[in-house]
């Protein structure tokens, strides 16, 4: 029989670091949105939609 | 907020990102448990599968090629559903959906490209060749470098969208070619064996872990898709914020 083990290892792992990867890359970026978010609010700034007089369109 | 919002109707309803991300912070910890124990289970059936008697242990190879090149034009006809709305309804939410979904479209076709090269190789006896279903989802992994790199090329999201939600629709074309490129031309790609005229051709020992593996990558893609959407909505709301910010200390200092 045929062995190809390497083949089938070599493709599960490519899936797993790229996958990994990927989500480590969404997980950061949900990281540092969250703090831009929580650092603007925490100055006290809010969104135009939140402000009612400010109608600057 | 939310009152004011829902007097304002349904459609409106369902594209306030307001509403999205309370509803994405509900259902994401479900949806990843999901994605976890399907994904747990697939794998677990993958490696217990027999080896196939002419592909031996490389069959195991087909349980995460075949997810990964289902999800990749899926991916990309999800992306071409939310360029119609971008361009016909304006849904604030179409192109936040297009542009979080891109990357992650990217990546499951390379992984496609990938784990089909390693199963090529000893296969066919080649790591590549220039046949039409190669070739075809080849063009749609450009096509998402070249989507991606127009959502990043301006500042202003609003003036991307149209333009990519074109590029988009005009790709579109490429997916029935990889669908049915294996039966228009002679390619070394073997033929549709699961979705086809018939009943599939798959014994169900293959078939079952197949088809789990399928939804456990189904339910990835939406979980990363949902949480990709989330952390676009907080960009641009952080964007939005800063330039409030900005504004207001241009008009202290004047």
């Amino acid at each position: 029989m045929m062995s190809h083990t390497g083949f089938v290892l070599a493709s599960y792992g490519a899936a797993i670091i790229v996958l990994t990867a990927l989500i480590g890359w969404i997980l950061i970026d949900q990281r540092s949105q969250r703090q831009a978010l929580q650092e603007l609010e925490s100055r006290g700034v809010r969104r135009r939609s939140e402000t009612k007089m400010d109608n600057a369109s | 907020m939310s009152d004011t919002v829902s007097k304002t109707g349904r459609w409106i309803d369902l594209a306030n990102p307001t509403r999205f991300l309370s509803l994405a912070g509900v259902v994401l910890p479900w949806l990843g448990g999901l994605t976890v124990l399907v994904l747990g289970i697939g794998f677990w059936m993958s490696m217990n599968a027999p080896d196939d008697y002419q592909q031996g242990s490389t069959v195991k190879i087909m349980f995460i090629h075949v997810p990964f090149a289902w999800l990749s034009m899926m991916c990309y006809t999800i992306m071409t559903i939310a360029a119609l709305g971008t361009l016909v309804w304006r849904h604030p939410l179409a192109d936040v959906s297009a542009r979080a979904a891109a990357p992650i479209g990217a990546v499951f076709t390379a992984l496609a490209l990938i784990t089909g090269s390693l199963w090529g190789k000893p296969m066919w006896g080649t790591w590549w060749v220039w046949d039409a279903r190669l070739t075809s989802v080849f063009v749609l992994f450009l096509m998402y470098l070249g989507i991606i790199a127009l959502t990043r090329a301006m500042d202003d999201p609003a003036k991307s969208a149209r333009a990519t939600a074109i590029l988009t629709l005009v790709g579109f074309i490429n997916i029935p070619i990889i669908k049915f490129s294996v039966d228009w031309w002679n390619t070394l790609h073997q033929p549709a064996s699961v979705l086809r005229m018939g009943g599939s051709t798959l014994d169900p020992s293959y078939l079952i872990p197949l088809l789990v593996m399928a939804i456990g990558f189904t339910l990835l893609f939406f979980t990363l898709h949902m949480m990709a959407m989330r952390n676009e909505i907080w960009r641009r709301r952080v964007t939005a914020m800063r330039r409030v910010a900005a504004r207001s200390a241009e008009r202290r200092t004047a």
